[in-house]
């Protein structure tokens, strides 16, 4: 068992050959390489978990503005909102995700997982699971083990980097990661893990990176909350049995190559998409314009 | 090589993992090839580094490193200003950085106490880096292990020597490289190791004839 899963599928087959999940694949592999106890792992992972929790806190007070002010109080808005979906899981992840992102945008400390910039997807999905389904602390941290195996996956096989792959690399991948994660926290297998993982990723494919003024605010705020959707999305398919047609590591393959492919003004750089609207450019003369680099 | 704590973190201060985090960590290194807080740092950004890294607080996140915080320490939203008033003179600009480079690269010159080193670093996602070249040498090191770089003469037993220092005192080599810009010159090793080296290991692989500098670069949480 080596530390570094290359395929989801391998993955997969050597959890069902040793009757575990994926999470406690991922623990006993990081454990294998020898850096870290398997005591010191689920630490971390505990760390991680108490950080997004606090996080989550500390953004649904509603009083967070970014740098910038351009966003801020909106998790707040969700949770007093009275849309069709107000009190179940999938408006609390909404909220819980959109609350991880303002606190990143103010400079506040967060969990990348696996980037700052997809931060909010799982502790809003996973936590509002928790919330919903009565799952524990230790329940949380298995499964964020489990999103780690899927992370690290990606990470080799495409990319986890908006400069280099656009939003399907870090909001995708964090939907993606999440989805396994979910799925295993509501006592999927892993090989409905692996089915969520790819009809949510599917669902983010060519996803572009395209912040006003290159800064992780418009529209990354409101993108890990949809793509806390597109997890809860794909926990729903698979856990129902549904199979994606396309093998999860070919899709994830897809990704990377849509990233490689994808025009450097949706990679992060403010050159394209919704920062490169009137509007977007507009607001990123007025409001950003402070944070001219001071020079010593 | 990518570990679960990497994906699932760091713990940090946002808004950006290649940003503000990775950035962070480069700047630690830096530090380290010094042995502390330079008197001067000049930081070259390469890429979206440079387009957008001051909004990102990459030049906050890099100072904050080269001071010694890491990535989770609140005090990097304010380290510009900590700079100034540690004596840190910090000067950033725009750079192309020629060749092939990550996106997200800086060049980093460092000097203290009259002692200069330079390193290229790249962020390349989740906050994890890759540090490609230290003083004009080649190198690939990515600060999950502690690290000794040492820039000896090319000639016999270089390696053997280190090698054998570090096996007196029961440290084991990770990943070791040799690297030489040309024959019967300096020549740079990069040893990763599985444990921090003893002050004894260190002192007497320094103390040979052949070397000319030893760093040890520490773990970066």
């Amino acid at each position: 068992m080596n530390g570094d899963w290359e395929t989801v599928l391998e993955a997969v087959e050597a959890a069902e050959a040793e009757g575990i999940t994926l999470g406690e694949l991922a623990i006993r592999s990081e454990a294998a390489r020898g850096l870290r106890t398997r005591e010191e792992i689920v630490a971390g992972l505990l760390r991680a978990l108490q950080v997004m929790q606090g996080a989550v806190a500390r953004g649904l007070q509603g009083d967070l503005f970014s740098v910038s002010g351009l966003v801020g109080g909106d998790a707040a808005k969700l949770t007093a909102g009275r849309g069709p979906l107000a009190g179940t899981a999938f408006v609390d992840a909404l909220a819980a995700a959109l609350a991880v992102q303002e606190v990143n945008a103010a400079m506040g400390v967060i969990v990348a997982a696996p980037t700052a910039g997809g931060a909010g997807v799982l502790p809003g999905t996973l936590l509002a699971l928790a919330k919903h389904h009565d799952k524990s602390d230790e329940d949380v941290v298995m499964a964020l083990a489990t999103a780690g195996i899927v992370g690290g996956v990606v990470a080799i096989r495409a990319s986890l980097s908006g400069a280099e792959g656009g939003c399907q690399a870090e909001t995708g991948a964090a939907a993606g990661m999440a989805a396994a994660a979910g799925v295993e926290l509501l006592g999927g297998t892993p090989r409905q893990a692996m089915h969520a993982v790819s009809v949510t990723m599917q669902g983010t494919l060519g996803l572009v990176c395209d912040p006003l003024g290159g800064l992780v605010e418009v529209p990354c705020v409101y993108r890990n909350a949809t793509g806390a959707a597109m997890a809860l999305a794909g926990i729903e398919m698979a856990l129902a049995g549904i199979e994606f047609p396309i093998p999860v590591d070919e899709v994830i393959d897809t990704m990377g190559k849509i990233g490689r492919e994808m025009d450097v003004r949706y990679r992060e750089t403010a050159g394209g998409g919704l920062a490169a609207t009137p509007t977007g450019r507009r607001l990123a003369k007025e409001r950003l314009v402070q944070l001219k680099p001071r020079r010593k | 090589m990518v570990s679960l704590l990497d994906i699932i973190g760091p713990v940090m201060v946002g808004p950006s993992s290649s940003h503000t985090a990775g950035a962070c960590r480069i700047g630690i290194i830096a530090r380290a090839l010094v042995g502390g807080t330079p008197d001067e740092a000049k930081v070259e950004l390469h890429g979206s580094f440079a387009r957008t890294g001051i909004g990102h607080g990459t030049d906050r996140a890099i100072a904050g490193g080269l001071l010694g915080y890491l990535p989770d320490d609140e005090r990097l939203r304010e380290s510009l200003e900590a700079a100034t008033a540690a004596g840190m003179k910090v000067t950033f600009e725009n750079t192309t950085l020629r060749g092939d480079h990550h996106p997200n690269t800086t060049r980093i010159t460092v000097t203290r106490d009259g002692k200069t080193a330079t390193l290229t670093g790249s962020s390349i996602g989740a906050g994890r880096i890759l540090i490609t070249a230290i003083d004009g040498f080649r190198v690939d090191l990515d600060g999950t292990y502690t690290t000794l770089v040492v820039v000896a003469q090319d000639r016999p037993g270089a390696v053997a020597r280190v090698a054998r220092a570090l096996a007196d005192q029961d440290v084991n080599l990770a990943t070791m490289k040799v690297s030489r810009r040309q024959k019967g010159g300096d020549a740079i090793h990069v040893y990763e190791l599985d444990s921090p080296p003893s002050e004894a290991a260190v002192e007497e692989i320094r103390a040979h004839s052949s070397v000319r500098t030893l760093r040890v670069i520490e773990r970066v949480a």
